[in-house]
């Protein structure tokens, strides 16, 4: 008897939609996040998570919509991010239903946020979201760097040790995507995903990378992670949640069947 | 119709569970609320919380909550979750020491600082958060229905310990075995969360919802 390694598949929503092109046949709506949520939930996802990339704060509601409605069906764990700035932020998700908020850009510009999240709504609903991205020369000892704005801006702190601050600030789990990664489907950033796992002494979700279920269990078994996040091998259906726990199973990791 | 009264002392979000119980009785009326009417006129009663339980505590005693429910819970069933579970045993070492409601026999402790589990060696993580295996220790009519060492949705980083195994429902093992399910007569408490934990969390709401409060 263990702990199960979760299996997250994250949703990128768009003014409500669903966005990244989601291909199951046989949903009748491929663009609506409760039907996608739905299915993950029934192929055995341990938890979803939701990315608002709305671009206009105006339709930032939308969201809010998307999580009561999704929250009213699926009874597993919700996590929500994206635009999370404010403890009203972090209060309006909560009543719509989600469990988990990710707070990522507002941490790097305001840490002091994640310490008074924590203490207003508990570290088990705030998870901070770190971007990160290789700073080192090759043959130099990795370094990684927190980077905003989609990877495109360097703020100068350490990957590493931002992740121990989060921690010690009452952050309730890291989501750590390797920007190199991210989109590129040759697998996480192991060295990144291991070296932030030891450093900390609460869960790490690895994400950025996956393109195979090969990679997945890597997460796992080579970076040490808690759980391991993927958005486009299950959007596309290239792989069903399912199979990918299949799999992870097969190379003996514990997985809720 | 009958009521159901979700108990709301501030303590982190209800409306998770409200919507499961909704889902699995389209038919109960789900009641959030604090009032002691609500809680009297309740056929079951539902105490969730998340968070520390010395807020908890206080929040519980400005509401004078503590006494409505030690006098008005009689025989009806009720459900702790989570938080709820804690406040209902005898005493906490969180918040420098807090006595709960002593509803339950047990005592609530810190899972160790490292936490090294000594089957593996690894150093677990806490809080313990996700799916884990509870062992049913005993046969309940909240049990019905959900297979031996189902998986449940864990998140905490306190755990109930007891030496009294006959108050023991079900045990669940994060590098040490802890109380995962605790009941007495017409009480029973979860430290897991039914209300996020799939089918098998469902199940055990509409047991609940089907239960009279009676153990043969």
């Amino acid at each position: 008897m263990a702990l199960a390694k979760r299996i997250i598949p994250c949703l990128d929503v768009d003014n409500g939609r669903v966005v990244k092109g989601v291909q199951f046949v046989d949903i009748r709506d491929a663009g609506d996040p409760v039907e996608v949520a739905r299915r993950y939930d029934k192929e055995g996802a341990d938890e979803i998570t939701f990315l608002d990339i709305t671009a206009s704060s105006d339709d930032r509601e939308t969201i809010v919509h998307v999580v009561e409605a999704v929250a009213s069906e699926v009874f597993i764990p919700l996590t929500v991010g994206g635009g999370i700035r404010k403890v009203d932020d972090i209060r309006r998700m909560l009543n719509a239903g989600a469990d988990k908020v990710a707070i990522n850009t507002a941490a790097v510009f305001n840490p002091e946020f994640v310490k008074e999240a924590a203490d207003k709504v508990g570290s088990q609903c705030i998870v901070v979201a770190i971007d990160a991205k290789q700073v080192s020369a090759e043959g130099e000892e990795k370094r990684w760097e927190i980077f905003t704005h989609g990877g495109r801006k360097p703020t100068g702190i350490d990957a590493i040790e931002w992740a121990q601050r989060m921690q010690s600030y009452g952050a309730g789990e890291i989501l750590l995507t390797s920007m190199d990664r991210d989109g590129t489907k040759i697998g996480f950033d192991l060295d990144l995903t291991h070296a932030v796992c030891e450093a900390v002494n609460i869960p790490v979700i690895a994400s950025g990378g996956v393109g195979n279920l090969q990679h997945l269990a890597d997460g796992v078994t080579k970076g040490g992670a808690d759980a391991v996040l993927a958005a486009s091998i299950f959007h596309f259906a290239e792989y069903s949640v399912g199979e990918a726990k299949q799999f992870m199973a097969g190379q003996g990791i514990e997985i809720r069947k | 119709m009958s009521l159901v009264a979700v108990i709301d002392y501030g303590m982190g979000n209800l409306r998770s569970v409200a919507k499961a119980l909704e889902h699995v009785d389209p038919r109960a009326r789900i009641k959030i609320t604090d009032e002691a009417a609500d809680i009297k006129a309740a056929d079951h009663i539902v105490f969730p919380g998340q968070g520390a339980i010395g807020h908890a505590m206080e929040a519980l005693k400005q509401r004078n909550l503590d006494q409505i429910l030690l006098q008005q819970m009689g025989h009806k069933p009720f459900l702790g979750i989570c938080l709820g579970l804690q406040v209902m045993m005898d005493f906490s070492e969180e918040d420098g020491g807090t006595a709960g409601l002593g509803l339950l026999p047990g005592q609530v402790k810190r899972f160790p600082d490292p936490h090294i589990d000594p089957i593996s060696n690894e150093r677990l993580k806490v809080p313990h958060m996700g799916w884990n295996q509870l062992h049913q220790a005993r046969p309940h009519p909240l049990w019905q229905g959900i297979a031996q060492d189902s998986r449940f949705y864990f998140v905490h980083s306190y755990y109930v310990t007891t030496e009294d195994p006959d108050e023991v429902a079900g045990t669940c093992d994060y590098g040490l075995p802890f109380v995962a399910a605790a009941c007495r007569d017409n009480m029973f408490a979860v430290q897991f969360h039914p209300e996020k934990s799939a089918q098998s969390g469902l199940k055990l709401l509409q047991n609940f919802l089907q239960w009279d409060g009676r153990v043969d």
